[in-house]
């Protein structure tokens, strides 16, 4: 029988400490709506999307209700674009038309985003990707719900640099599109090495070609919860340390466990997997920094952060795999810099700059995500980054990712606010030696020596 | 057998449980238990209830609780048991 004190516990992390779930992202496979034709293949598009996906929001509020936990996003994903569209659309302004279709549908049934605006070009890309890329901007501009997403290389595979060289100016491109608005469009496209195809996470979730024809996945979260659990063991050694934060991990993780399979249920769409992922928010008491600096930093960005969130995200797996029956997507801790008061904060105080959030990428999930940076940041000097970021993938064989948003009209120091999950940020210095030789280049970087493990 | 949970948490007063009581009688939910503890000065309250003679849906229950616990100055909730046995079972 169910005992007071865990009811207490449970509401507790609810009320005071921010547990949320925080997405149900219903995974939608495009690849039947394939056609030759652009209006017919918009028109399938529409009728598919608002056809499977009709039920998510009021099924999602039902669950929310029924079992008093707030789900705080609800979302879809789809086959990525290029592919989808590589028949019909001639030209990017084809893409962009489907961009619009997407947005439409996503409105029609009342979900916060829509992911899967991607192309998948690790190798090389067809004409089809290349135009998929080129009408990011336009398409990013032009809607309100759709997010779009780049994996320009893999483990298996190596770094398709021509890919890399052509976003540094898609982001740029995407940014001054959206000036108006601190150059918004740039907070949903993300560039990806190792890109996992059950993502359920925005702004780089699709619906990879190896998932079946609909599929959710639940993306977990609860920063604030953790924070809470590690402030109880200060003090303590690192044993004790590890193993609150993984007992911590799996009750958080079987919320969302219990979640996913209602979700399955009610929807009647199979269930694919819990992503493990902390997620922060801007809301003050659910950041990862704020973990980290209960772990005994004065702030992050100081001498062992690194380790600090290499523990965390570690524990955090260990605790969260046995809660589920299936674990994927990028699971790992999120280290965005406007959607976490600890960061932002961090960054003001003058403790954390790019170069060591590139180190903390290494053993965390995702990337450089949601850093402003100055606005006249050359397009080369993005792609240097990104080059470096997909390395650090590359070679470690895990997910990165790159979400910069170059702020059209400011410099080092100003803030950019983007609302809602997104928060806002302090724009960030970037190293100004030039990079424009290396990355000008063109080809691929080859895969890595541990590759070749057939 | 479906279990909900209804949880009441505020400053003691007279009358809470009865009131919460009397509405659950009338609505045909059975309480199987009852719990309650003070947590730094604040009144808790645990009950599992078993509503598969109620009339009313879980949803116009919560809704009724909501308002009943305004009333009274106390929060009430009211949630499927599965979230509490998920996180604190394996």
């Amino acid at each position: 029988m169910i005992q007071i004190s865990e009811v207490l516990e449970t509401n507790h992390m609810i009320e005071k400490e921010n547990l949320d779930v925080r997405t149900i992202t219903v995974g939608i496979s495009l690849l039947d709506c394939m056609d030759a034709d652009l209006s017919v293949l918009r028109e399938k598009i529409y009728r598919k999307i608002t056809r499977v996906a009709k039920d998510l929001v009021p099924v999602g509020e039902s669950i929310e209700r029924d079992f008093g936990i707030p789900i705080v996003n609800k979302r879809i994903s789809v086959t990525p674009i290029s592919l989808v569209g590589s028949g019909a659309c001639r030209c990017p302004e084809d893409y962009v038309s489907i961009a619009r279709t997407l947005d439409e549908a996503a409105k029609a049934v009342g979900v916060n985003f829509l992911g899967g605006y991607s192309a998948l070009v690790s190798k090389g890309m067809t004409e089809a990707d290349r135009n998929l890329i080129l009408s990011i901007p336009e398409a990013l501009s032009q809607t309100e719900f759709v997010c779009s997403s780049v994996n320009v290389g893999s483990t298996k595979t190596g770094i398709d640099m021509n890919a890399v060289r052509l976003l540094g100016d898609i982001i740029h491109r995407t940014a001054e599109l959206t000036a108006d608005r601190d150059s918004l469009g740039c907070a949903k496209l993300v560039v990806f090495c190792n890109a996992p195809d059950d993502n359920p996470f925005m702004a780089g979730a699709f619906h990879g070609v190896t998932e079946g024809d609909a599929v959710i996945h639940v993306g977990v979260s609860g920063p604030g919860v953790v924070k809470n659990a590690v402030d109880q063991c200060r003090g303590s050694d690192f044993e004790v340390l590890c193993e609150t934060v993984k007992k911590t991990a799996f009750k958080i993780t079987r919320v969302g466990q219990l979640v996913a399979k209602e979700a399955s249920r009610r929807l009647q769409i199979p269930f694919g997997i819990i992503d493990l992922s902390l997620a922060p928010t801007p809301a003050v008491g659910d950041s990862i920094a704020e973990i980290l600096e209960s772990m005994g930093l004065e702030c992050t960005g100081a001498p062992g952060t690194t380790a600090a969130l290499a523990l965390l995200n570690d524990q955090v797996k260990k605790g969260g795999v046995m809660a589920s029956s299936y674990v994927g997507g990028l699971s790992g801790a999120f280290i965005p810099i406007s959607e976490d008061q600890g960061m932002i904060h961090a960054v003001n105080a003058g403790a954390l700059t790019i170069e060591k959030l590139e180190a903390m990428t290494c053993v965390c999930s995702v990337g450089l995500d949601m850093i402003a940076i100055p606005g006249d940041t050359p397009a080369t000097t993005i792609s240097g980054i990104i080059a470096d970021e997909m390395a650090i993938g590359m070679v470690n064989a895990k997910t990165t990712a790159v979400r910069l948003i170059p702020v059209i009209g400011k410099g080092v120091g100003e803030v950019v606010e983007f609302g809602g999950l997104l928060g806002y940020a302090p724009v960030m210095p970037v190293n100004t030696f030039d990079c424009s030789s290396f990355v000008n280049r063109g080809g691929r970087i080859p895969a890595p020596i541990h590759s070749f493990k057939n | 057998m479906k279990k909900y949970i209804i949880t009441v948490v505020g400053k003691d007063s007279v009358g809470i449980i009865a009131r919460v009581c009397t509405y659950l009688s009338e609505n045909h939910a059975n309480i199987l238990d009852i719990a309650q503890t003070i947590v730094s000065g604040y009144f808790n309250m645990m009950m599992i209830v078993d509503p598969e003679k109620c009339e009313k849906s879980i949803e116009a229950m919560a809704d009724d609780l909501d308002r009943i616990g305004e009333e009274i100055g106390v929060r009430i909730h009211l949630q499927h048991e599965d979230i509490f046995n998920m996180m604190h079972r394996i």
